[in-house]
């Protein structure tokens, strides 16, 4: 009785909570067809802002992966001081607001800051531009595949890269063939995360790109700015191919998580 | 292929594993590195495999100065107590692994991985993955793997430690078949004393990381070095202060020259023996006969007899001082009995030899 009680209160809440808001989106999206859709998907500017996102986040992603597996391996194999200071503000990002990222990045690489303005001088330019962009993403996304990683790494232990080395394997070919394929889907896992967070990005994306219309608007943001702007149409269909693009990313999460047997 | 290791030492920060280490191992010897946890034998073994950095001192294996070589280059085979197996590949594959490494032609890793599994009763397992396996048959896999690559000596890490009773006397025995036939020189570290003696030509006694005594199983259980070793190897009491195996003790009812006169305490059968407990002069003292010799004596509590090591036995006067030698005052003057357990003094040692520092089981 209780259980029944308690499965139906999680239902509602679940309901209310996720399935109207997306439904409804759903709903909204294709009330009057498919075809208004596809050319809400099609304006160009849409079609750009979905560029945008999909080039930061995969530059987010290949760079948060490389420095994601160098700092676990760093932490769980090695000791140097500093290690726990390393680990703290590697979990940061999960604390500090989006906008707040967004600002003190503007802080550091402004035109008219000291760092930001001698990149400037040399062609680079970083706020309201792709680089800025990219930065702020891989601010936000810098704990994902430490974190995910780090356990496994732990339980995993080095008496097989050890075996590895007496059986003449260089330090290279062990983690290429023997550390890689045991972490491999921790590090999945991570990336798709990171990759998730990417797409989404609203907050520290927005202080930092200006928003400009054709050049640093992502998808994120050229929905809220048609919504402000009362397109409603093309914000509900770039709010549903984003939302499709996040339950895509959700079963691939759920198709890589380790079966029994691989354990 | 002979190992050299001279004066070799490690320290883990402030706790120092190794002190001044040297062993010669015969080329082809089995032989066993026996101590107590913590007394530095792994991380000697690990040196060797160069897994681990001496301090000081060097290593040679098969006459090459391998001091600063890295692990790859050493050529030694390395078997570890969790059996380290490559989880995500099959059996095949983890035999396979150091030859596919060597860049080996593809049929003769075929057939060379066939004829190892062959040796390690695995043939019909090539396609199953480790956590398919039970732990014996891990363990052999691992030994199987670390054969492929022919390697110059193999090292074993407390190889049995992780299994069960039964499968461990099994393995053994199949290891001591095994280096009959492959006559590799192999060193394997254990805490057992039993299993050293069992399967060892030679086994190098290590405690609180310095080499106690090195020599064959007889030599060390007939002419024990120090009473650590004594004890270590097997029971031991103490008689007038002196160390003695119980049953190298000759009990009689009448005095006899040079016998101790004791009180019967207790008298346990154990099956096929009888273990007698008595106090001489104060003391806790015990003795081991037969129970046939037992019976013929009809010792009960209170009884009168006399004690006396028999004649060639071996005998250590007991010397106190240092953590390292029995107590005057704690496992002797015990309640139960005047036998020195071994276990008991494994454990009180290692509560001595554990400083803070990194722990190598």
């Amino acid at each position: 009785m209780t259980r029944r009680l308690l499965r139906g209160l999680a239902l509602v809440y679940l309901f209310f909570l996720l399935v109207l808001p997306i439904g409804l989106i759903v709903w909204r999206t294709f009330e009057n067809g498919v075809s208004p859709v596809w050319q809400s998907l099609t304006d160009p500017s849409v079609l750009h802002a979905f560029r945008v996102t999909a080039i930061v986040s995969i530059v987010t992603v290949v760079f948060n992966t490389i420095f994601g597996l160098g700092a676990a391996i760093l932490i769980v194999r090695h000791q140097f001081p500093g290690k726990r200071v390393m680990s703290a503000i590697i979990d940061l990002p999960m604390a500090v607001s989006p906008v707040i990222v967004g600002l003190a990045l503007i802080l550091v690489y402004g035109r008219f800051e000291p760092i930001g303005g001698w990149l400037d001088d040399r062609g680079l330019q970083v706020i309201f531009a792709l680089p800025g962009m990219v930065l702020a993403c891989l601010f936000v996304t810098l704990p994902f595949v430490v974190r995910e990683v780090v356990p496994v790494l732990q339980e995993v232990g080095t008496d097989q890269e050890q075996a590895a080395w007496t059986l003449g394997a260089s330090r290279v070919r062990t983690f290429r063939r023997i550390t890689l394929p045991a972490i491999r889907w921790a590090l999945g896992y991570g990336i798709v995360l990171t990759l998730a967070r990417a797409l989404g990005e609203f907050g520290a994306v927005a202080v930092v790109s200006g928003r400009i219309v054709d050049k640093t608007q992502t998808a994120t943001l050229v929905v809220e700015e048609r919504f402000q702007n009362f397109h409603q149409p093309t914000a509900y269909a770039a709010s549903f191919a984003l939302a499709a693009i996040a339950v895509v990313i959700m079963l691939v999460i759920n198709g890589l998580r380790p079966k029994e047997d691989d354990r | 292929m002979s190992i050299r290791v001279r004066n070799v030492s490690k320290r883990f920060g402030e706790f120092a594993a190794l002190r001044g280490v040297s062993v010669d191992i015969a080329p082809g010897s089995l032989t066993a590195l026996l101590g107590p946890s913590g007394g530095g034998k792994s991380t000697l073994l690990r040196i060797i495999a160069g897994l681990e950095q001496p301090d000081e001192g060097s290593i040679e294996i098969d006459g090459i100065e391998s001091t600063t070589l890295p692990p790859q280059r050493r050529n030694v085979g390395f078997v570890f107590q969790h059996y380290a197996a490559f989880k995500h590949m099959t059996v095949y594959r983890n035999v396979a692994f150091g030859l596919e490494i060597r860049k080996r032609p593809k049929a003769e890793i075929r057939e060379r991985v066939q004829e190892l599994l062959a040796l390690v009763h695995l043939e019909q397992f090539a396609d199953r993955y480790p956590s398919q396996l039970s732990g014996g048959q891990r363990q052999r896999m691992a030994l199987a793997r670390a054969l492929a690559v022919e390697p110059k000596v193999m090292l074993l890490d407390e190889p049995f430690g992780a299994l069960d009773a039964k499968v461990r006397k099994e393995l053994r025995e199949w290891l001591r078949r095994l280096h009959d036939d492959v006559h590799v020189t192999t060193v394997f570290v254990t805490h057992d004393q039993e299993e050293a003696m069992d399967v060892a030509d030679e086994i190098v006694v290590i405690s609180d990381g310095v080499v106690e005594q090195i020599g064959t199983p007889d030599d060390l259980y007939d002419k024990p070095a120090s009473d650590f070793v004594m004890s270590f190897l097997g029971p031991v009491t103490r008689l007038e202060g002196e160390l003695v195996r119980p049953h190298d003790l000759d009990v009689t009812t009448s005095a006899e020259n040079g016998a101790v006169r004791a009180i019967v305490s207790r008298v346990v059968r154990l099956g096929f023996e009888v273990r007698l407990d008595a106090l001489a002069n104060g003391e806790p003292v015990s003795a081991q006969l037969t129970r046939a010799h037992a019976g013929r004596l009809d010792l009960r509590e209170g009884a009168e007899v006399w004690l006396r090591p028999t004649p060639g036995a071996s005998v250590l006067p007991s010397t106190t001082g240092g953590s390292r030698q029995p107590d005057s005052d704690g496992a002797l003057d015990g309640d139960r009995d005047g036998l020195v357990d071994r276990d008991e003094r494994v454990g009180r040692l290692s509560v001595s030899t554990l400083r803070p520092g990194p722990h190598r089981p």
